[in-house]
């Protein structure tokens, strides 16, 4: 009993170790990997001796990080508000309209090739005919960031909201629900997996729309910042741009994953 | 119990049919799935339907919980149409998949139909168990927020006939709904359906593939034959409640069970 009980244990402590190993390779080996590259980029630099304007050593950046962290911080929040606004009214322009669509067949065939010619636009091209209606200031960029946002949330939550079973749909229809009681109890909570899918991608992609609109015409911003960096060959600031450019990107994806994670629970 | 059922039934004979269809036939489009069907079935009654695939099993189900149309001839439930019964909860339907909607949890699921169609103008009846009750039940005590995916087939299942007593229904139509559970959970299962049906008095129709359990649940069987879906047979099965599993070694068990493998043979 005793010796058996102390085999179980041992296996216990050895099935724990194994996930406890598998828990620190998940993040040691990715981690290991981007030090080694930035210690080949470090090297790489300094051994051929490339000027620091064509590429800056990582130590470079990233003292130009610290030192020009206000300027870089005054020209986040800009940026950060275009491309969270931008979020919200794309994606809530898509939910809409996906709404619209599922529930009205003609307005989908009206509506969605219209949108297919939208979203084959590139955004660069489309970018400074917005900025020539909308003018330089905010709302070029949300239009911009919330174009970005539109399409892959139209196409997802549309998706989302046919994907009710037949069943379901039978089971309501024994319940003599009404179509409001479908959409809200049945249709909208099965969309949400779908929707969520889609937001992750938005998260990402309304900081590009953001910048982009910042390129074609701004005086502050991430975007504009990158522009003015390039054509004064202040490449380390240019980097940390993109860092921080970056970084607005992952802060939002996080923020659309933990809410996920609040609400799709099933 | 026996009794008070007893008394419930023979009154019940006299003046209630819980579902009765004269020459009934449905269509789609070309295809006749049920073709001049007749058929009373008693309040109270518990009627298994075996039939080949094709036969119309699970459309004759369908045509009672209006969910097809009738193309000609009559169908009423309690005296009233499909639709009316419908607005009125009369009925509650037990699909093969379980079909909970999986962000809620059990009791949420077993509390939907409260929920729902309460604007037309038809009060919807409520068991006097509560919904926690229900599930006590179908044997889910303390499962009760556990979300559909932590749930096995068998649990879901029963979530699902919770649900369907949840307003208190006078007709319980099941279509094969224990087909994808494994034998033991089936046994199981349909132990406890014979004792809700006891306890309750809903009358029950039982689609299934499974000739021992046609014979194991059910008053009567009904065999359907196929192309067209026409009744073939109604077939009584004469052995007593309360039913237990060793039913099913009796040679009185074995024989109904031959005789309706034959006659499915012949469908």
């Amino acid at each position: 009993m005793s010796v058996s009980q102390n085999v179980d244990l041992t296996l216990q402590s050895d099935e724990k170790r194994v996930i406890h190993r598998t828990k620190i390779e998940a993040i040691a080996i990715p981690l290991a990997t981007v030090v080694a590259l930035l210690a080949i980029w470090q090297f790489g630099v300094r051994i051929f001796d490339v000027p620091t304007y064509i590429a800056p050593a990582p130590s470079d950046v990233a003292s130009t990080f610290v030192a020009k962290f206000p300027i870089l911080l005054e020209n986040f929040w800009p940026t950060f508000y275009e491309s969270v606004l931008g979020f919200f009214a794309g994606n809530l322009a898509a939910m809409l309209i996906a709404v619209a669509f599922v529930h009205n067949r003609t307005a989908e065939k009206a509506f969605f090739p219209l949108a297919v010619f939208i979203n084959t636009i590139p955004i660069l091209a489309i970018a400074p005919i917005l900025v020539l209606i909308f003018g330089a200031g905010l709302t070029a960029k949300v239009v911009i960031a919330g174009l970005i946002c539109f399409f892959p949330t139209l196409v997802n939550m549309v998706r989302g909201l046919q994907s009710v079973s037949a069943q379901s749909l039978e089971l309501a229809r024994i319940l003599s629900a009404s179509k409001a009681e479908i959409f809200w109890k049945i249709r909208l909570p099965s969309s949400l997996p779908f929707l969520f899918s889609a937001l992750k991608i938005a998260a990402t992609t309304c900081v590009i729309g953001a910048i982009v609109g910042e390129w074609v015409g701004a005086d502050v911003g991430l975007g504009a910042l990158i522009i003015d960096s390039t054509f004064n060959f202040r490449s380390s600031l240019l980097y940390a741009t993109v860092f921080m450019s970056s970084g607005l990107s992952v802060f939002l994806f996080v923020a659309v994953s933990i809410a996920e994670k609040l609400v799709v629970r099933w | 119990m026996e009794t008070a059922r007893k008394i419930e039934a023979t009154a019940a004979d006299m003046v209630s049919i819980a579902t009765s269809l004269k020459n009934a036939f449905v269509k789609f489009g070309a295809f006749t799935a049920i073709e001049n069907l007749s058929l009373d079935v008693e309040a109270g009654s518990f009627y298994t339907i075996l039939g080949p695939s094709g036969c119309g099993k699970s459309t004759l189900l369908r045509l009672v919980s209006d969910l097809v149309p009738i193309a000609s001839g009559d169908v009423s439930i309690f005296g009233k149409s499909t639709e009316q019964a419908r607005l009125a909860r009369e009925f509650a339907f037990v699909f093969q998949d379980a079909v909970l909607l999986p962000w809620r949890t059990a009791i949420q699921n077993v509390e939907l139909p409260l929920e729902m169609g309460r604007k037309r103008g038809v009060d919807i009846p409520v068991s006097d168990k509560s919904p926690m009750e229900l599930l006590e039940l179908v044997g889910l005590k303390g499962r009760e927020d556990a979300l559909p995916h932590e749930l096995s087939g068998g649990m879901r299942q029963r979530v699902a006939i919770a649900r369907a007593l949840v307003c208190k229904p006078k007709l319980l139509l099941m279509d094969e709904p224990f087909g994808a559970l494994d034998e033991m959970t089936r046994d199981h299962l349909n132990l406890q359906l014979l004792k809700i049906w006891e306890e309750t008095g809903v009358t029950i129709l039982f689609v299934t593939h499974s000739i021992p359990e046609a014979v194991f649940l059910g008053q009567k069987v009904l065999m359907l034959q196929a192309h067209p879906g026409r009744l073939k047979e109604v077939v009584k099965i004469n052995l007593p409640y309360p039913r237990e599993i060793k039913l099913r070694d009796t040679q009185a068990f074995t024989k109904y069970a031959a005789y309706l493998r034959e006659l499915l043979e012949t469908c």
